[in-house]
């Protein structure tokens, strides 16, 4: 990548080609539509890409007007009424969309905290083991659940857990216990969310850092070993801060979509005893827009996230950029 | 290593293995599971606890799966917008990326940030339903395949590869008079098989795994697809009592729930765990061919 910025810019090569085939053009004065019409080809083979875009990205954000309206679907977004900040006014002054707003946030807090720091200790971990055949296997079966929709990981999850036959509360029962009705306890179905999406996305988020440490310098470790650190000395002194950049710049990057709190699994395992605890503003979204048809509303809903998504992410990657040199972050 | 280990670092060792073997089975053991419980008998099925292994091996779950009205053409249509969707993401995200890589294209800044505008922010669920709508795309195969074809985050890991093919392997194409059509497929597209090989997976992946744009678009049963048809018998569970989607025999001893439950989640993962221990390793170096910045 770094190899190709440096290359030399297409300013100092174009005019000496072009004095070597006789012609005094001069680029800087050369029309778009001649630029254009040069890469020809090259045009040919953007607009397809252009045109998917504009139709499939843009036209739903421009839709984004219809939460400054009362939508109609017969008067479309040219035709409805304005009716200017009043359905973002009533999402603020709103209980149900202040508790939405809430849980999305403590569930998404939750994962982070949890869910952040487990696939760095994976790693830590599977980082120690010397059989590399045993190391590659570990893997291969760890990363197996990402590949999984949540349609079916959730299937398997309700079978797990159920009251009656899963093997959860069979293991409760044997050490004398009650059994647990875990996905429609208010208590206890924010930590499965937590620890089901962990089990999911663990071994999957182990891989950035196993490559991290795949980079690191072997011979600090020699010397290390010379001064007879142990294994937890190594650990704590040459592997940790080794990887500390990558660290810091995935927390970073994570806390730009705190507002993602997980549509997808929540769809499949919520039920309205947990609604409570685990309506998110996504699913708040759902509900609102397509089983009760309140398009503004529910849009006006969207378009508060996607705004809030929007400045986190600048946010995050200008702390990423700043903080790895230019070195990370998306752009 | 020669060095002697000592008592500490033999427990560390011992512990290391022991939580790696515990953590594995539990990534195993509720795939196993689902798999005894669809071929155990219906005595066992409703049994607690453990489903290690079953003494009466019963097939009827997996039958009953087979016989439904809609799975034929759940599995149809699974593969059409699998294929489908794939192809028409990849060809979007290869004609696109490559202009978007050369620094001759004019204006390309412009588009570059234009798809990246659209990781960051997008319409969000009701403006792209009601698009969907407006192109009377509503109850057919074509809004599972259009709106979600086109990840930008994979068109700019296609761009960066290709920015990173020297160009000099492209001039001598070009002082044959090779127009630019020509060089992409046949200079720059057998050089970046690696990347292409694990966004196709990706798509191909994504594609089979989703399921809200199924639950948002089609509702007539000839669109039915498979994690659809499975959301229905496991996640909503109504699709027992639904003649169009289960036989229903009234006189026959039925399979227990869990069984019918447990059959069709194996028949949706088993196309994946098949392929998966093949592929796993593309699926991986992906995540570093990401890791590049563009």
């Amino acid at each position: 990548m770094s190899k190709s910025e440096t290359a030399l810019p297409e300013q100092a090569v174009v005019p000496n080609a072009n004095k070597r085939a006789g012609r005094a053009v001069d680029p800087h004065k050369r029309s778009l539509l001649r630029q254009y019409l040069d890469n020809k080809y090259l045009v040919l083979l953007l607009l397809p890409g252009l045109i998917y875009f504009i139709i499939f990205k843009y036209v739903p954000m421009y839709g984004l007007l219809m939460s400054f309206q009362d939508y109609s679907v017969k008067l479309g977004v040219w035709g409805s009424e304005w009716v200017g900040l009043k359905h973002f006014e009533f999402l603020l002054t709103d209980p149900n969309f202040l508790m939405v707003l809430k849980n999305t946030i403590w569930i998404s807090f939750l994962k982070i905290l949890f869910g952040f720091p487990a696939p760095i200790i994976l790693a830590l971990i599977m980082n120690e083991i010397r059989a590399e055949k045993f190391k590659r296997l570990t893997q291969t079966l760890t990363y197996l659940p990402h590949f999984f929709s949540w349609v079916l990981i959730g299937g398997l999850i309700t079978t797990i857990l159920s009251p009656s036959t899963g093997i959860v509360n069979a293991i409760i029962k044997l050490f004398g216990g009650e059994p647990i009705y875990f996905l429609a306890d208010k208590n206890w179905f924010v930590p499965i969310l937590v620890i089901t999406d962990i089990w999911k996305e663990l071994g999957w988020g182990s891989i950035v850092y196993m490559a991290a440490l795949a980079g690191l310098d072997s011979q600090v470790y020699e010397a290390a070993i010379m001064d007879g650190a142990g294994r937890w000395k190594q650990m704590l002194h040459i592997t940790l801060p080794g990887i500390m950049p990558t660290v810091a710049v995935m927390l970073i990057l994570r806390v730009g979509t705190v507002l993602d709190a997980g549509f997808d699994q929540i769809f499949n395992l919520y039920s309205p005893p947990v609604y409570d605890v685990s309506d998110i503003i996504d699913t708040y979204i759902y509900r609102m827009g397509l089983q009760n048809f309140k398009y503004s509303l529910s849009t006006a809903a969207g378009m508060f996230k996607s705004v809030i998504g929007l400045a986190l992410v600048l946010l995050t990657n200008y702390l990423s950029n700043k903080f790895s040199g230019g070195e990370a972050g998306i752009w | 290593m020669k060095i002697k280990q000592s008592i500490g670092s033999r427990i560390a060792t011992f512990v290391i293995y022991l939580f790696m073997i515990l953590l594995c089975i539990t990534t195993v053991y509720p795939f196993w599971q689902t798999l005894i419980l669809s071929i155990s008998s219906r005595a066992e099925a409703m049994g607690t606890g453990f489903h290690l292994w079953t003494t009466q091996p019963d097939f009827s779950a997996w039958l009953k799966i087979f016989e439904s009205p809609v799975i034929v053409r759940a599995c149809i249509n699974t593969v059409i917008r699998t294929v489908g969707g794939t192809a028409f993401g990849m060809f979007i995200s290869v004609t696109m990326a490559y202009p978007l890589a050369k620094k001759k294209f004019p204006n390309r800044k412009f588009y570059t940030a234009l798809v990246i505008f659209t990781m960051m922010f997008n319409g969000g669920m009701i403006p792209t339903y009601i698009l969907v709508k407006n192109l009377h795309l509503m109850d057919t195969l074509w809004a599972l395949i259009l709106p979600s074809a086109v990840s930008p985050f994979n068109l700019i890991i296609i761009k960066n590869f290709f920015t990173s093919i020297p160009e000099s392997l492209e001039e001598t194409a070009k002082i044959d008079g090779a127009n630019d059509i020509y060089i992409l497929w046949k200079v720059v597209l057998p050089l970046s098989m690696p990347v292409l090989a694990t966004v196709t997976l990706w798509l191909m992946v994504g594609q089979w795994n989703s399921w809200f744009d199924a639950v948002m678009y089609t509702s007539d049963r000839s669109n039915m697809v498979l994690q659809l048809f499975l959301r229905e018998i496991v996640i909503t569970q109504t699709a027992m009592s639904d003649p169009t989607m289960m036989t229903n025999q009234a006189n026959v001893v039925q399979p227990a729930t869990e069984s019918i439950q447990s059959a069709a989640m194996m028949f949706v993962t088993i196309p994946i765990l098949i392929v998966y221990p093949f592929l796993q390793k593309y699926f991986a170096k992906g995540v570093m061919v990401g890791a590049i910045k563009g």
